[in-house]
């Protein structure tokens, strides 16, 4: 049997799957508690679960430790970037769009030129990674060349990308040199109106690989496996666009959504163009990327509990579960002091699928477009911004939150289009799928090196829920 | 090439779409490099798409009578965004009605836009004046 072990070490665990590659199917997985501050500890307390687990199975432990042995990790803070730009809703907000898809946790998005008090505050950041960006090309060079500047007198060996206007990105590149270690790529906006992230994307992953796990002491794990890969977000946006489009000729599922529900912050990901279903429908704003990523650092099931009741109301969530507001901020208070809680009673499990389903429903308004009416001399336009998510059909959950709820379908509920929120392009009629066994990252390293197998994976290992 | 930028678009609540097509594609052969941000632009969109792309020229259309609202504080948004010298053009059908067309330029240049257009104006009629404001060669 060949074997394929992908690995995701997490903020809080490390976890191991073992795939069959010729049956594209999981047969065992295991987890243990990441350890900060030497990973590599968590991850052979890992592997030796698995191998106990697989050993109950009959695959010898030498077959597992001769396996392949891919990895993803969201440890040590992830991967943390800074996106600076030139205007704010142009090339800031296309800088920010591709380092959120690489997997990154953007820190802070700059526009126009670089304050000295913004420069000591990237340094008090300290980011991994700092995209550069401003100007489409041939267009402003001053504002990227003035960043420049003030970042070289920031004396810190952090990789800058530069990825702004083309006219001037040797340049750019020139007066950062001196200090940091600069890579060149395309312009994330090359024109106005068009969005140009991949290119980016890639480089960030590629620098992430190089250099950002040994600056994270990651680099110790690699004894034990061939690499970490990239950003665990960064795989499981991979696993989304592999089930969106395809393997082979296999087709894919088309446009899909992904809800990443998580302690302390809720992602979600959505394949598709997003173009206009309604006819008629005019789009203003920013081109938006096939693959898109948005992060709410303010939704979470745990260390973020009270800041999403702050987010959402402690009415609101009251009134959903017949409660008090102030019972509602006692629970959350309680959660956020205790990170190791899991939910006991019936009221602990009721108010996790609240937590779990105001989480779903805010991120996903976050995440999708909005349409307006706007009355013309010549008659009603449709206005749209964003993307039109109102005809996905899957949507796929994966979290704690999810897997270990007793309906995981109510908690999902929340990325339904809202009738009470009729200009929110959110999924009208959408198939739920549950990542029960944590698949998505799994299939999404395992998408670099078999799409085929991680294509069947994926679709053998979600359930419709 | 001549190396020159322009941003084009309908502003307001304008969708008239054929014109502004009309207008990029003479504009290109023309030589510019033409930035079209097409209908239902608002000013926003036009003074952070020159910001982008250091545009020489901003060419604003409007055909459904109500640009005078639509263009109020137009040039003042350039002043605030740095680019207050931009050149700045608009044509179409400005105002409803039979209005005397030079009470309509004299409101415009007013506004603060550098060339005022009135309807039925075709490409080869004003190209030779941007091209004269943006220093180029005949």
């Amino acid at each position: 049997m060949e074997l394929i072990v992908l690995i995701d070490i997490g903020s809080t665990f490390t976890k191991v799957s073992a795939v069959d590659l010729a049956e594209a199917r999981l047969i065992g997985r295991f987890q243990a508690p990441t350890t900060p501050f030497n990973v590599t500890e968590g991850l052979e307390n890992a592997l030796s679960g698995l191998a106990e687990e697989m050993s109950r199975q009959g695959v010898s432990p030498s077959d597992l430790r001769q396996a392949r042995k891919l990895a993803c990790s969201s440890a040590a803070g992830g991967l943390q970037m800074i996106a600076i730009g030139l205007v704010k809703d142009l090339t800031a907000e296309a800088a920010r769009q591709a380092a959120l898809g690489a997997g990154a946790r953007v820190l802070k998005t700059y526009a126009y030129e670089l304050t000295e008090a913004d420069r000591d505050e990237i340094a008090a950041l300290q980011p991994d990674i700092i995209l550069l960006a401003g100007g489409t090309d041939g267009g402003n060079h001053t504002t990227i060349i003035h960043n420049a500047k003030v970042l070289a007198e920031l004396d810190l060996d952090i990789p800058v990308i530069v990825a702004g206007n083309r006219s001037v990105a040797s340049e750019v590149a020139g007066y950062l040199s001196r200090s940091f270690s600069t890579y060149i790529t395309a312009n994330v906006m090359p024109e106005i109106g068009r969005l140009q992230v991949e290119p980016a994307r890639e480089v960030i992953r590629q620098v992430f690989m190089e250099t950002i796990v040994q600056a994270k002491g990651l680099s110790k794990a690699s004894e034990l496996i061939e690499g970490i890969f990239m950003p665990t977000p960064a795989a499981v946006l991979r696993a989304g666009t592999l089930l969106s489009r395809g393997a082979g000729k296999t087709p894919g599922w088309g446009d899909l959504l992904i809800v990443d529900v998580g302690g302390a912050t809720t992602d979600v990901h959505s394949l598709g163009s997003g173009h206009p279903t309604r006819p008629g429908t005019v789009v203003r704003g920013l081109p938006e990327p096939f693959a898109k990523r948005t992060v709410e650092g303010d939704l979470g099931v745990r260390v973020s509990a009270l800041p999403l009741v702050e987010a959402v109301g402690a009415e609101v969530i009251g009134d959903h579960l017949g409660w008090e507001p102030s019972q509602v901020i006692e629970r959350a208070q309680r959660i956020t002091s205790e990170p190791d809680y899991l939910p006991q009673s019936p009221e602990d499990v009721k108010f996790d699928q609240a937590l779990g389903f105001f989480a779903t429903k805010t991120a996903s308004s976050r995440h999708a477009g909005r349409i307006n009416q706007v009355f013309t001399p010549t008659g009603a336009v449709w206005i749209q911004e964003g993307k039109d998510l109102s005809q996905i059909k899957p949507v796929i959950a994966t979290g704690g939150v999810f897997v270990n709820s007793p309906n995981a379908r109510e908690v999902l509920m929340g990325v339904v289009h809202d009738p009470v929120e009729p200009f929110e392009l959110k999924p009208t009629a959408p198939e739920f799928y549950l990542d029960s066994n944590y698949i998505l990252a799994a299939g999404g390293l395992l998408a670099e090196q078999d799409s085929l197998t991680a294509f069947a994976l994926l679709e053998n290992s979600l359930r419709s829920v | 090439m001549n190396g020159k930028t322009l941003v084009l678009g309908v502003i307001g609540s304008d969708v008239h779409a054929v014109g502004n097509k009309i207008l990029e594609i003479a504009l290109k052969e023309a030589g510019f490099n033409v930035v079209n941000l097409g209908v239902l632009v608002s000013q926003k969109e036009f003074v952070e798409a020159a910001i982008e792309t250091s545009a020489d020229a901003v060419l604003v259309s409007s055909l459904y009578g109500h640009a005078e609202i639509d263009c109020r504080g137009l040039r003042e948004a350039f002043v605030e965004a740095g680019l207050g010298d931009i050149i700045l053009y608009i044509g179409g059908y400005l105002v409803v009605g039979n209005q005397p067309w030079e009470e309509t330029k004299a409101k415009f240049e007013a506004l603060g836009f550098d060339r005022v257009y009135p309807p039925n104006t075709l490409p080869e009629d004003f190209i030779p004046q941007l091209r004269a404001d943006l220093g180029l060669e005949g």
